[in-house]
């Protein structure tokens, strides 16, 4: 079984990220970037399952700035087998991702797709879900645990009030939630084997497919700041205060 | 211009976050509502209720129960012709069906509103509300999730729609539920209530979250917790309030042993009063704290217990 993996370059998770001053985006020149951390445990869970039998190939695909392919290395390192690098410098949103990937898979034939639930860059959590619909697949968004058994898995899910389990025809489409697993470090001769690992380039136009954005970002703004209030001195005193100042107990 | 709200509801009637929605929704233009699964009238009357409800569509059929998106979006994706806008709140199921039914119209969702500015235009978080972004879209229909936490739900009462079944089309089925795992609690949940206590990394353990059931009892309040007492182990996930967990913005937000990092503070910021009792002076939720306390948690928490009980 083959495993497709899409990885996305992000501003890494413990940056402090600033508005650009003319409001036109988020401040990224000079910005430590890594790969988005819920894709991170995607390429885990597809390791895990080459590892256990259960996939013979692991092929991680990410798209963007020629930068991107630090990604697929990163990927590699980890033990997936091959990259993908969609090449472009124009933005993509998640339906131009989807439809990019709808077309990779449509040449890889993958049985398994696993992305990470949401980018932690424009927080859409979207484009698994919109690949499942472009290709016709059935959907595990959310995964926390993962059964492959013959034609299908079964996937528990994190909602909103507990776990749900439900269970899914393959060929079929996997996000991951944080609990899924904990991703490994790649150890420095893995990182010196990925090297040699191929990675084919493409182009949007390779792919048929028309990646122009659909929303137009018209500013980005600082969230309304909160100021500081006031420290307390005893439990009594914040008590008092809640009851008689802010009149919320 | 018409809208169509998918609802979720339960044996109470329909979900806060559901009726946020119907909020956002109200702003576009006519409201219509969608209720789906099977023995579903008392949700289509309740749903019927809601001020702002012009029309309540049902789809009374077995498949769609538990909306799974694979039929839940074929089910949106049948209605959407007669739609300018087609919303759900950001919940687990929101999120799960909308992008769905999205790249099957073929537009691009527009995730987790948290203001209308017309019918094209929304405000949205990005890098988990380090921005707001305003963003307009060229797509001839909008779908949409709508931070619940943004819009003042309508009320439960008031409003008096007409109930008209749908022709359900095919469903895929792709896709089967086997089981659901649902924390019992007999406190409100997370985001639809008055007050939050959350405990973080300075619990310590799961056992010492008890510290905070007396205080939650005192004041009706649910429980969370931060993402690094979720990693722990301490709590279930769906305890995880932040960037990756649940949205809440009450009354009253306890933060207890929670140092403050972006991605918890994405989740509780908005909520209008936030006390933060932290042992480090230094953390950084006191930056957005209206009332902090910097003292040790296992002396303080039984101390506010005590007080909440004095009075």
């Amino acid at each position: 079984m083959k495993i497709l993996v899409p990885v996305k370059r992000v501003v890494d998770y413990n940056v402090k990220v600033r508005v650009k001053a003319d409001g036109t985006g988020i401040e990224t020149a000079g910005v430590k970037m890594s790969m988005n951390p819920f894709d991170e445990i995607g390429v885990e869970e597809a390791v895990r399952l080459k590892e256990k039998g259960a996939a013979t190939e692991i092929v991680a695909v990410s798209m963007g700035v020629p930068q991107c392919a630090e990604t697929i290395r990163t990927a590699l390192a980890m033990g997936a087998d091959r990259g993908i690098l969609v090449e472009t410098d124009a933005e993509l949103q998640p339906l131009a991702v989807a439809k990019l990937l709808k077309a990779i898979a449509e040449k890889e034939q993958p049985k398994l797709i696993i992305l990470g639930k949401q980018a932690i860059d424009d927080d859409m959590n979207a484009t698994g879900q919109m690949l499942a619909a472009l290709l016709g697949w059935p959907q595990g968004t959310f995964a926390s645990k993962i059964t492959i058994e013959g034609d299908g898995i079964t996937v528990t899910r994190e909602v909103d009030g507990g776990l749900e389990t439900v269970a899914l025809t393959l060929p079929a489409i996997i996000t991951t939630d944080l609990r899924l697993n904990e991703p490994r470090y790649a150890s420095l001769p893995n990182i010196m084997k990925a090297r040699k690992k191929p990675i084919d380039n493409l182009k949007p136009a390779d792919l048929g497919v028309d990646p122009k954005p659909r929303l137009t970002t018209v500013k980005v703004a600082e969230p309304p700041k909160r100021k500081a209030g006031v420290k307390v001195g005893s439990v009594a005193e914040l008590v008092e205060k809640l009851k008689t100042e802010a009149k919320v107990i | 211009m018409t809208a169509l709200v998918l609802l979720e509801f339960d044996a109470a009637g329909i979900k806060q976050p559901s009726r946020s929605a119907v909020a956002a929704a109200e702003k576009l233009g006519e409201v219509h509502a969608l209720v789906a699964g099977s023995g579903i009238e008392a949700a289509a009357q309740a749903a019927a209720k809601l001020p702002g409800v012009a029309k309540v569509l049902t789809a009374d059929v077995p498949p769609l129960d538990h909306l799974l998106a694979e039929p839940a979006a074929a089910l949106l994706v049948g209605l959407a012709p007669n739609y300018d806008h087609l919303l759900a709140a950001t919940t687990a199921v929101g999120k799960n069906i909308m992008p769905r039914v999205a790249a099957l119209l073929d537009v691009q969702p527009i995730s987790d509103i948290a203001e209308v500015v017309d019918t094209d235009t929304f405000v949205r978080p990005i890098y988990a509300g380090n921005g707001m972004a305003t963003v307009k879209s060229s797509d001839p229909k909008k779908v949409i999730t709508v931070r619940a936490a943004s819009f003042d739900p309508v009320a439960t009462e008031g409003g008096s729609a007409a109930v008209e079944p749908v022709n359900v089309p095919d469903l895929p089925e792709m896709s089967r539920f086997i089981s659901a795992e649902l924390s019992k609690s007999e406190r409100p949940e997370l985001t639809a209530a008055r007050v939050v206590i959350s405990g973080g990394r300075g619990m310590q353990s799961g056992e010492n979250f008890n510290l905070l059931e007396p205080i939650a009892d005192k004041l009706g309040a649910a429980v969370g917790a931060s993402r690094a007492a979720v990693d722990a182990g301490f709590v279930p996930n769906d305890y995880q309030v932040g960037q990756t967990g649940k949205i809440v913005a009450p009354e009253l937000y306890i933060a207890v042993g929670i140092s403050g990092a972006i991605q918890h503070l994405a989740g509780m910021k908005d909520s209008k009063v936030i006390v933060a009792i932290n042992k480090d002076e230094e953390a950084p939720i006191f930056q957005v704290a209206d009332y902090g306390l910097v003292a040790d948690l296992f002396k303080a928490l039984p101390e506010l217990k005590e007080e909440l009980e004095r009075s």
